[in-house]
């Protein structure tokens, strides 16, 4: 017969994707990159933020967004600080929900609400930036 | 049947010793998750940036509160410490500091560390600004 079994995986188990989807590694990398351009990219535009918010409020911050090397660290911050915080949360998921049907519906919000509030974070920034 | 026989569990968290090192770890995921929560506060700050000002201001008005400025300490503290324990976790990754004394010694520095700076960062927007 033709159909011997190469692998131990059930064919059932492998059209629903249960087992190692060798996939892992690159997610594992993801995160580590994303932490360590987070250290610089979380460190200076938070901290100047907050300090700006502080020591002049509304005008102040704005006036510090009008420059484009601020607004690059933000729009920075927003998108790398999204994507470690979405797989990082995708992580913890993983450990503690083992409700295949509660588990995707909750990385699905995790990764798309992401997506979208990095999305309407950059667009404020740019609006800032442009002085519009 | 054999096979149905209840497999032996390895030590359980309720008969763990509390340990530095498990309850840096622990927190380091509770910090992340709490951080996650913090950045869409960070998104609705920007868009209210964008927007005229006397909305921004009812924002801030709501921020100066003593519940937000406590929600606002507490990120404070978990943003430094998730950083300098996200260092240590790369430091890790890259084979560092794996020995036992290590781990406890590179733990209270980021313990301290992390407790220093927010202290610094509070008191600069806790006293000196408000
Ligand atoms: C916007 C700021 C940040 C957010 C929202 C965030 C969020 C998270 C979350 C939710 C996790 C998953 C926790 C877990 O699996 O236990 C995580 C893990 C991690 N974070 Fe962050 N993080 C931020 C900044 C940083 C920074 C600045 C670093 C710098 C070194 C960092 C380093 C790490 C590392 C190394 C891990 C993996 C830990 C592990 O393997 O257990 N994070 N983060």
């Amino acid at each position: 017969m033709k159909s011997v079994m190469r692998s131990l995986r059930s064919p059932l188990g492998r059209v629903r994707g249960l087992g190692s989807a060798h996939a892992g590694t690159e997610h594992w990398i993801g995160q580590r990159l994303t932490s360590l351009a987070l250290i610089p990219l979380s460190l200076y535009p938070v901290v100047t933020f907050f300090l700006a918010a502080n020591h002049g409020g509304y005008g102040a911050l704005r006036d510090w967004l009008h420059s484009p090397i601020s607004a690059t660290a933000v729009i920075l911050f927003l998108l790398v600080g999204f994507h470690h915080a979405a797989n990082g949360l995708q992580v913890v998921i993983e450990d503690y929900v083992h409700c295949e049907c509660a588990k995707s519906a909750t990385l699905f919000v995790i990764k798309f609400g992401s997506l979208a509030l990095a999305l309407a974070g950059t667009l404020a920034t740019l609006k800032i930036m442009l002085g519009a | 049947m054999a096979a149905h026989k209840p497999r032996p569990l390895s030590p359980h968290l309720q008969v763990y010793k509390p340990q530095l090192t498990s309850a840096m770890s622990i927190f380091h995921r509770i910090t992340g998750i709490g951080l996650a929560l913090g950045l869409p506060v960070f998104v609705l700050w920007l868009l209210l940036l964008a927007g005229d000002q006397p909305t921004y201001d009812k924002f801030i008005k709501i921020a100066h509160t003593l519940p937000a400025q406590l929600a606002l300490l507490g990120w404070t503290w978990a943003f430094f410490y998730h950083l300098c324990t996200g260092i240590r976790h790369l430091l890790w990754d890259a084979g560092h500091f794996l020995k036992i004394k290590d781990v406890y010694k590179t733990g209270y520095i980021a313990l301290a560390v992390s407790t220093a700076l927010t202290v610094y960062v509070a008191y600069q927007y806790l006293w000196v600004a408000s």
